[in-house]
């Protein structure tokens, strides 16, 4: 168990090491840090005296160092509109996105669970079809077009909860409607999927034989064995998660990374979107991390070479 | 799923044809709301009913058309400046679908590339390509998009390759395991023994035997493309006027929100509708061409 923890941290090193490197060509070769950070009107002398100053006329291999040396550090440098550690500013906003990314993933569990298991019971029934159709149309449906639909109808023809901004609950209420939707349409599919295979082995057919309920059939014997496979799907759903929030975010100005982002994207802030493309990647690799971990506490069945 | 796994393949031809004969009924609701979008977007010039792009302030927001002080000629209402709806939307799906499109043509042929090579040659070709594929889906798409617009000035091209370069990593996933398995079979251990040249051993052996795995994840791709392209527009980094996409149209929309729906609505029902489309399409050819990949 150590050996294996030990190991997966060691195989996160490289993973880390190329994210960064990518976006280090990006940055660097594909773009000019310089003409980024001055837009179009600057003199040709201010452009040499701030690429002398950044050191951007040393040879590639020695910026790649410096460059290398300053992520290891956490060090992006400072933001072009705030004037501030880039890193420093993405991590205070980072509390409002995880809480969105985590509320909507919650709120399409307590959905998706009983949904997919309500469908696999009736399989190729009404209900089935109902739930598929349903998943389905949700899934087609662009998240931001959906946050702009229920702001329509709850907030302005409705008038039951805010257009936008943040604070309390009810504010909270409709991003994470918006974004936990496709994430629930995904999971329904997949309880549904498992729970259908579950359903027709033979010792569920024996429990029932032996006369149980079948609501503890469903449960106990059955969902009990889907839910690794749920689980795992849900954490690879993470990643896709926070980039739909990303999107989320700007419909309803929720003050999270996205909005930092996007901003920082038009503004041509690079050292923002440097440290939260680094942040994001470690967040998603270290709880792909922990969840294989649990999941071995959990199904001693699963074999982790 | 694993239990199939050593049986024949399905997707013979004898196969397909039956399938064929008995489509199921969401299928045929996903080809028609495919043709009708694609019909659209090849026919447009001769259909649109106004010029997409004339702008009258005197006609600006006029709702559409069973609606109180709606125009018969404009069915779908106009926008803010007067712009009519139905025009708009009909040159939008130009862009839209054609971006999608292209976007999986690139990616399709970047991931089919990096996983046959990954796959087929294995061991350091193998460990390069799949140590990016992590590095790449560890980063969700569009925050990666988000840096090379942040770099590269945005634009129907930049945005087909930005398109192309994030989406391939599935691909090249799916297509690299298939190929573990098809390069241990019989044909193409016979086909090494009577001398025949890896390349083509690639391309005529083994290239065939993914297809289906590799128009199901195209399906799927392109529904992925068609939504991103439409959050990217929105969010004004995408397609940039006076070039017209739905996720443009929604962008402009949300400013009316309050007087004037058909400006947001009717954008997000064509978008919703054409993935809803593929969607559907997308999970009939699965059933019939590669029964593995769902249950």
């Amino acid at each position: 168990m150590g050996y294996y923890v030990g190991r997966r941290l060691l195989e996160v090193v490289p993973t880390l090491f190329l994210i960064v490197t990518i976006v280090f060509f990006l940055v660097y070769i594909v773009g000019d840090p310089v003409a980024l950070m001055l837009g179009e009107n600057a003199t040709p002398e201010r452009i040499a005296a701030i690429r002398d100053a950044m050191g951007l006329d040393d040879p590639l291999p020695v910026q790649y160092w410096h460059y290398i040396v300053s992520a290891v550090t956490g060090d992006f440098g400072d933001s072009y509109q705030y004037h501030e550690p880039a890193l420093a500013i993405v991590l205070e906003r980072l509390p409002a996105t995880l809480m969105l990314a985590v509320g909507s993933i919650v709120l399409a569990l307590v959905i998706a669970i009983p949904m997919g298991v309500w469908a696999a019971m009736h399989r190729g029934g009404a209900v089935d079809h109902l739930v598929s159709s349903i998943s389905v149309v949700a899934k087609a449906v662009p998240t931001f077009w959906l946050g702009i639909m229920l702001i329509m109808l709850f907030s302005v023809n409705l008038g039951w909860l805010p257009v936008s901004g943040s604070g309390t609950w009810a504010h909270l209420a409709l991003p994470m409607i918006t974004l936990g939707t496709g994430t629930a349409a995904e999971i329904t599919r997949l309880v549904r999927s498992s729970m259908v295979e579950i359903l027709g082995q033979d010792y569920i057919r024996t429990a029932y034989g032996k006369g149980l309920r079948e609501s503890f059939v469903v449960f106990k014997h059955g969902f009990s064995n889907a839910f690794i496979p749920v689980a795992s799907i849900t954490v690879l759903q993470f990643s896709a998660l926070l980039g739909g929030a990303l999107v989320t975010e700007s419909v309803f100005a929720w003050p999270g990374l996205g909005q930092l982002l996007v901003k920082a994207v038009t503004q041509r802030d690079m050292p923002i979107v440097q440290a939260a493309v680094f942040v994001v990647a470690v967040m998603v690799i270290g709880l792909s991390i922990l969840s294989d971990i649990s999941f071995k506490l959990v199904d001693r069945r699963i074999n982790l070479d | 799923m694993t239990e199939s796994i050593g049986l024949p393949r399905a997707g013979t031809p004898a196969r397909s044809r039956k399938a064929l004969r008995n489509i199921p009924f969401p299928a045929i609701v996903g080809m028609v709301l495919l043709i009708v979008p694609a019909f659209v977007a090849i026919f447009a010039p001769w259909i649109m009913p106004h010029d997409p792009a004339a702008i009258d302030p005197s006609r600006a927001l006029i709702p559409p058309l069973p609606f109180e002080g709606s125009d018969p000629a404009y069915l779908l209402g106009t926008d803010n400046l007067g712009r009519d709806m139905l025009s708009r939307l009909i040159d939008g799906s130009r862009i839209s679908l054609l971006v999608g499109v292209l976007g999986v043509v690139l990616a399709g042929t970047i991931g089919l590339a990096a996983g046959l090579l990954a796959g087929y040659y294995g061991r350091f070709v193998d460990a390069a390509i799949m140590r990016l594929v992590d590095a790449l889906l560890a980063i969700p798409g569009i925050l990666l998009i988000l840096v090379i617009l942040g770099v590269v000035k945005p634009g129907l091209t930049t945005l087909v390759v930005v398109l192309g370069l994030t989406n391939w990593v599935v691909y090249a996933r799916q297509i690299r395991a298939e190929v573990l398995e098809i390069r241990e079979r019989l044909f193409v251990e016979a086909a090494k023994n009577f001398g025949v040249s890896h390349t083509r051993i690639l391309l005529r052996h083994i290239t065939p035997n993914v297809m289906p795995t590799f128009i199901v994840l195209s399906t799927l791709s392109v529904a992925t493309i068609i939504i991103t392209e439409s959050s990217l527009s929105f969010l004004g980094l995408g397609v940039q006027p006076p070039d017209v996409s739905w996720g443009l149209m929604l962008t402009s929309g949300r400013d009316y929100i309050t007087n004037a729906w058909w400006l947001s609505t009717l954008p997000g029902l064509a978008i919703a509708g054409t993935v809803l489309g593929i969607l559907l399409l997308g999970d009939w050819l699965r059933d019939t061409l590669d029964p593995r990949l769902g249950v």
